[in-house]
């Protein structure tokens, strides 16, 4: 329990990084988990390939909204040619927590954002491993 | 000591998933409205079945295929009597309550419903309830309306004369909320429809597992309840007037449903079995008719009267909790078994998550019942419920438990 309510995963929760939205986006996507109904919505300003800023709104559980919190801090910098090759292991790897099947949706859930926005991918990231 | 008429400690001795130890902790199995625990007697007539009489049923002349058909029979017989239902050709074996409502909606609904009817259910409906009547009614040009609730998820009761109306050709309806816990006055609404020539489906999945349910009294023209909610397996049940279910058109095609077919027509086979196209769940039929049985032994009105007792203490601990929000009626005796809430610190997945660790059984989303949720502008909520093995130290163990959920999200 201590594992996977950890003091960082807490105040990303408490204290989201990067929240709100970018008027005038160049990307913007929203999905919902149907399982639980967590909700992540993405803005994406672009510098030519580059992310230049990027803020997320939604509201869900501890662990997808912490999820959010941590990947937007990773892509700023990030081209979409990046983005692309990020999966299932990256996200696992920034929230360093161990996940059940179920849970393992909401972390994936702003990735799956950002990659139905930038590539019109709308599969989940761990579709091919079921 | 008998607690409202039920031994439950010698109750939960029937259940052997009960005796079990989930992260170093006794189970407490608080989620029965998504589905009950099964008693040894369930088991043990599934096993029996398969060890000794499986067979396919209605056809084979040898003597385990009567075995089986009797005992297949004799399960609807059993599920009749339980819900007082005039003739056991009136109940339908299907795959499960979602499917014997959508037989409805298909059979009932496509030859009765046209362009500019109306369909009413309410804000209080699982989506089982909902989905195929927006589907019946967007194919037919039809309209779907609501019974609107108030904020304890009472239905409107101006709402019920304003919405059921000369228009009104199905009126789908629950009978106990799976969220709010609300008992409906279902009596009120299916004399409102009747009195307007339009039918009711009921939505009896968290009704008939927990109270007297008979339909002649209730005089509804469907009901829809799942036996794996009622200490059974999986499968379900339709009942229907047999005036309406004679005038139906098949649901599914296939054997077992036909009287004749030849290349270039069929007739139907007679009721039941008319809506039960292909083999059907035998063991889980025979299961039920276990279910019911022992359910019987335990009598409803205790069933009921414990339930009430838990649902009462539950809600008196759980207000305790200062900024909780508790859905539905605040009074145990206007509602089931069932009571979701919402805590300020914490989403209900992290709350069921934290829960589990402590080996607690809740349910955390919004329950299948996600127009409830935005009706009241809440996402989620946990959701605890309660059955004829529940205690109220498994409430204790909640309440303690929420707490230290508190502690671990106050920032």
């Amino acid at each position: 329990m201590d594992d996977l309510y950890r003091e960082l995963i807490l105040d990303h929760y408490q204290h989201p990084h990067n929240h709100g939205e970018i008027p005038g986006a160049d990307i913007s996507y929203e999905d919902s988990n149907p399982l639980c109904g967590d909700k992540i919505r993405i803005d994406i300003k672009l510098q030519g390939n580059v992310v230049a800023d990027v803020r997320f709104n939604g509201k869900g559980c501890a662990i997808s909204q912490a999820s959010a919190s941590m990947l937007t801090d990773e892509l700023i910098g990030k081209s979409l040619d990046d983005i692309k090759k990020m999966d299932k292991q990256y996200i696992l790897d920034l929230l360093g927590i161990p996940l059940g099947p179920t849970r393992i949706k909401c972390a994936l859930l702003p990735l799956k954002v950002i990659k139905a926005g930038v590539y019109g991918i709308t599969a989940w990231p761990d579709d091919d491993e079921e | 000591m008998p607690i409202n008429g039920l031994y439950v400690s010698a109750i939960r001795e029937d259940f052997p998933i009960l005796q079990q130890i989930v992260h170093g902790k006794p189970l407490v199995y608080l989620d029965s409205a998504a589905t009950s625990q099964k008693p040894e007697a369930v088991i043990r007539a599934m096993d029996t079945y398969y060890r000794t009489s499986n067979a396919n049923i209605h056809r084979g002349v040898y003597q385990l295929a009567e075995q089986a058909t009797e005992q297949y029979e004799g399960a609807r017989k059993r599920i009749q009597r339980f819900i007082n239902a005039k003739s056991p050709r009136e109940v339908i074996f299907t795959r499960n309550a979602t499917e014997a409502i959508n037989l409805v909606a298909y059979s009932w609904g496509r030859a009765n419903v046209r362009a500019g009817d109306e369909v009413v259910s309410t804000v209080l409906e699982h989506h089982a309830n909902i989905v195929p009547w927006q589907l019946l009614t967007q194919e037919k040009g039809a309209r779907l309306t609501y019974i609107g609730a108030d904020e304890q998820g009472r239905l409107r009761e101006e709402e019920i004369e304003a919405r059921i109306t000369a228009r009104t050709k199905l009126v789908a309806v629950t009978m106990a909320s799976n969220v709010a816990g609300t008992l409906t006055p279902i009596q009120s609404i299916i004399a409102r429809a009747h009195a307007v020539g339009a039918v009711v489906v009921v939505d009896a999945a968290q009704a008939v597992p927990h109270m007297p349910v008979d339909v002649q009294a209730l005089d509804c023209d469907f009901l829809a309840f799942s036996g794996h909610k009622m200490l059974g397996p999986f499968v379900g049940v339709l009942y229907g007037k047999r005036t309406w279910l004679d005038k139906m058109e098949p649901f599914l095609g296939g054997g077992d449903m036909i009287r004749e077919v030849h290349l270039e027509y069929s007739k139907w086979n007679d009721l039941p079995w008319k809506f039960e196209a292909g083999t059907p769940a035998i063991a889980e039929a025979i299961g039920l008719g276990a279910a019911v049985d022992y359910l019987t032994a335990l009598g409803m009105e205790n069933v009921r009267a414990h339930e009430r007792e838990m649902t009462a203490y539950a809600l008196n601990q759980l207000r305790a909790i200062e900024g909780i929000r508790i859905l539905g009626p605040l009074d145990a005796d206007q509602r089931g078994g069932v009571v979701a809430f919402s805590i300020p610190e914490a989403h209900p997945h992290d709350v069921a998550q934290i829960l589990d660790h402590e080996g607690i059984c809740v349910r955390g989303g919004h329950h299948c019942a996600m127009p409830l949720h935005e009706y009241y502008g809440i996402a989620a909520t946990t959701r605890a419920s309660f059955y004829v093995y529940n205690i109220p130290e498994e409430v204790d163990k909640l309440v303690e438990t929420l707490a230290k959920v508190r502690q671990i999200f106050k920032g």
